[in-house]
């Protein structure tokens, strides 16, 4: 009988640190959706073309553009001089961790980042307007750095 | 707002000169002054009058119940139990029993009567002191019988300023913007209520965005950004008549928007090609001014009580810090040094302190610094919280919170708050809906 609890312990152990493992292993999966604090991930994005993301993400307070985001933009601007009808809003957002009126200007210096990129590769700035929401338009309602990160974002759409 | 017109003040008895029961606001008060706020009251025919009229059975006690709740709230004062009084009100208020209001421990007595003149409301107030036998207080208004809640806080105002020497801030309104829906999708409209959360009324539909709405300083107007055709710019709306219009003419957003402290310029962030800076436009001849100019983020600007100095928030230093400047833009210079980012200043109406909200260690702060940035005070800690806006006393302020979301994204919630300038006696002010960006009228009567 001793030894039967001993096996049915030890088994419980074995099994208790396989659930943890695998825990750990999960949290794993969620890490390389970002890097620094700029989401690298798909969950959100959108496609204004096969190929062509619509969105590109920022760190906290920044409105630097990655080199991930940089590449995003090249393949928006290379659509829009194929599709030379097309003009496009750029909305800039934030994250829900900062106070709302210097949010709103933080949106717009984003939105500005990405219709600056798409002007050095020759898409005119009459067909690119900019408006910023701050933080009052997430697209992930969460409270966490994850969700923070897909918020903190520039997105090209089209106006007409 | 014409009809705050209407009050006549008469005083019935001068008041008294020498001083007798003082209350001390300028720390917490952790032995708030026993007070006795008798029913007002009044005669049978009165009472089926109003009851006609406003459909409310006791009037005077529900006045009463108003100036009750309004001290209460303050932490400063201990409205007592009714069911302890020994006197009838109308006995009271032609001649207070002192002996049976110092035995329920009663410092203070607050006794009235309401009268129908035609169909104009009449009540008058008297104020007590129970220890030294005398009336301190004696005042009578007259005004239209839907006015009643205002005669609660105009009561409150001047039992207020009588105990503690510094005028109140019960006849004041709060301007807010309510809140419904998901995070996603936010609707939001401009709401104004009574201070005490009564009287809500709803200014926009919320077909469109709208955000930060502050008052002039007559309360008739008030400034706010709205997102109408997509196009986020600052607006102006006429409370009485619903009127809006955008002001000036700016070929971008414009936001953070306030009024000057005579009402007459909006001083206000206008965003261009990546850079938001601090602009001004005159109400009356549509002159507008450009008052910073620097690469950096300018904006949340906040006058000076006396219209010479402007605060501000910035990220030129690298990140958001508070600053002061001369009104024309001249002597800027950085004034929060502390730990973490500073947003949100705006001044005190007194003209001595600036309160801010500030971002240090994940956790947001509401404080207060001198404006020179010294003596630095945090007075609430939360998850989320900012925005103060000050009562017009400068003893108070009011701000916002939200609440965390789960990972679902739900259970999120955001709620007005108030604390005193002590960092005593917070508490949550009540909204019929989600709320956020509070703004502190002025004194409505005065």
């Amino acid at each position: 009988m001793i030894l039967s609890k001993l096996y049915k312990n030890i088994f419980l152990v074995t099994l208790l640190s396989l659930i943890l493992t695998a825990c750990a292993t999960q949290k794993k999966v969620a890490g390389p959706e970002l890097q620094g604090d700029v989401y690298t991930g798909t969950d959100t994005v959108k496609y204004l073309a096969d190929g062509v993301p619509d969105r590109v993400f920022f760190a906290t307070n920044e409105s630097i553009l990655t080199t991930r985001s940089r590449e995003t933009l090249r393949k928006q601007a290379a659509w829009l001089r194929k599709n030379s009808d097309v003009n496009v809003v750029i909305e800039g957002h934030a994250d829900e961790r900062g106070t709302r009126e210097y949010n709103l200007a933080l949106g717009e210096r984003r939105a500005n980042a990405a219709k600056d990129y798409l002007m050095t590769y020759g898409i005119s700035s009459n067909r690119i307007s900019v408006i910023s929401y701050g933080k009052e338009r997430p697209v992930d309602s969460g409270s966490n750095p994850l969700s923070w990160s897909k918020n903190r974002r520039s997105v090209t759409v089209k106006a007409n | 707002m014409r009809k705050l017109l209407f009050f006549i003040f008469l005083f019935i008895i001068p008041a008294n000169s020498f001083a007798l029961i003082t209350v001390d606001i300028t720390r917490g008060n952790l032995n708030p002054l026993p007070i006795a706020v008798s029913p007002i009251s009044s005669n049978d025919k009165t009472n089926s009058e109003l009851e006609k009229v406003l459909k409310i059975k006791d009037l005077g006690s529900e006045i009463s119940k108003i100036v009750e709740n309004n001290l209460k709230a303050t932490g400063l004062f201990n409205p007592l139990n009714k069911d302890a009084f020994l006197q009838e009100p109308d006995i009271s208020h032609v001649k207070p029993r002192f002996e049976d209001w110092s035995l329920i421990k009663a410092q203070a007595l607050i006794t009235g009567k309401v009268e129908l003149n035609e169909t104009k409301l009449r009540v008058e107030f008297r104020l007590w002191d129970v220890l030294a036998g005398k009336e301190i207080l004696a005042l009578a208004f007259t005004t239209v019988p839907k006015n009643w809640r205002r005669i609660g806080h105009i009561i409150t105002d001047k039992v207020y300023e009588r105990l503690t020497g510094e005028k109140g801030y019960f006849d004041t309104r709060i301007i807010y913007v309510a809140e419904e829906g998901p995070k996603t999708k936010r609707i939001k409209k401009l709401a104004i209520m009574d201070q005490d959360g009564f009287n809500t009324k709803y200014l926009t539909l919320g077909n469109e965005l709208v955000l930060t709405p502050r008052f002039n300083p007559t309360n008739q107007m008030v400034t706010y950004l709205s997102y109408f055709k997509n196009l986020p710019r600052v607006y102006l709306l006429d409370i009485e008549t619903g009127i809006q219009e955008v002001v000036g003419d700016f070929p971008g957003m414009t936001f953070a928007p306030r009024f000057s402290p005579n009402g007459k310029k909006i001083i206000m962030s206008f965003a261009k090609d990546g850079n938001s800076d601090i602009y001004t436009m005159d109400l009356e001849n549509r002159i507008v001014e450009k008052i910073t100019n620097h690469p950096a983020i300018d904006t949340s600007p906040s006058y000076s009580p006396d219209g010479k100095f402007v605060t501000f928030n910035s990220d030129r230093s690298g990140y958001q810090q508070i600053y002061v400047m001369k009104s024309d833009g001249s002597k800027v210079r950085r004034i929060s040094f502390g730990k973490g980012l500073y947003g949100t200043p705006v001044w005190s109406p007194r003209g001595d302190l600036i309160a801010f909200t500030k971002l240090h260690k994940g956790k947001f702060y509401i404080g207060v610094m001198r404006t020179d940035g010294k003596g630095e005070r945090l007075l609430t800690e939360n998850y989320y919280q900012e925005a103060p806006s000050w009562s017009p006393n400068g003893r108070v302020l009011i701000f916002y919170r939200e609440t965390k979301s789960d990972d679902k994204g739900e259970g999120h919630s955001t709620t007005l708050w108030s604390i005193d300038l002590t960092g005593y006696n917070e508490r949550m002010v009540k909204t019929e809906t989600d709320a956020s960006d509070p703004s502190w009228s002025s004194l409505l009567s005065n």
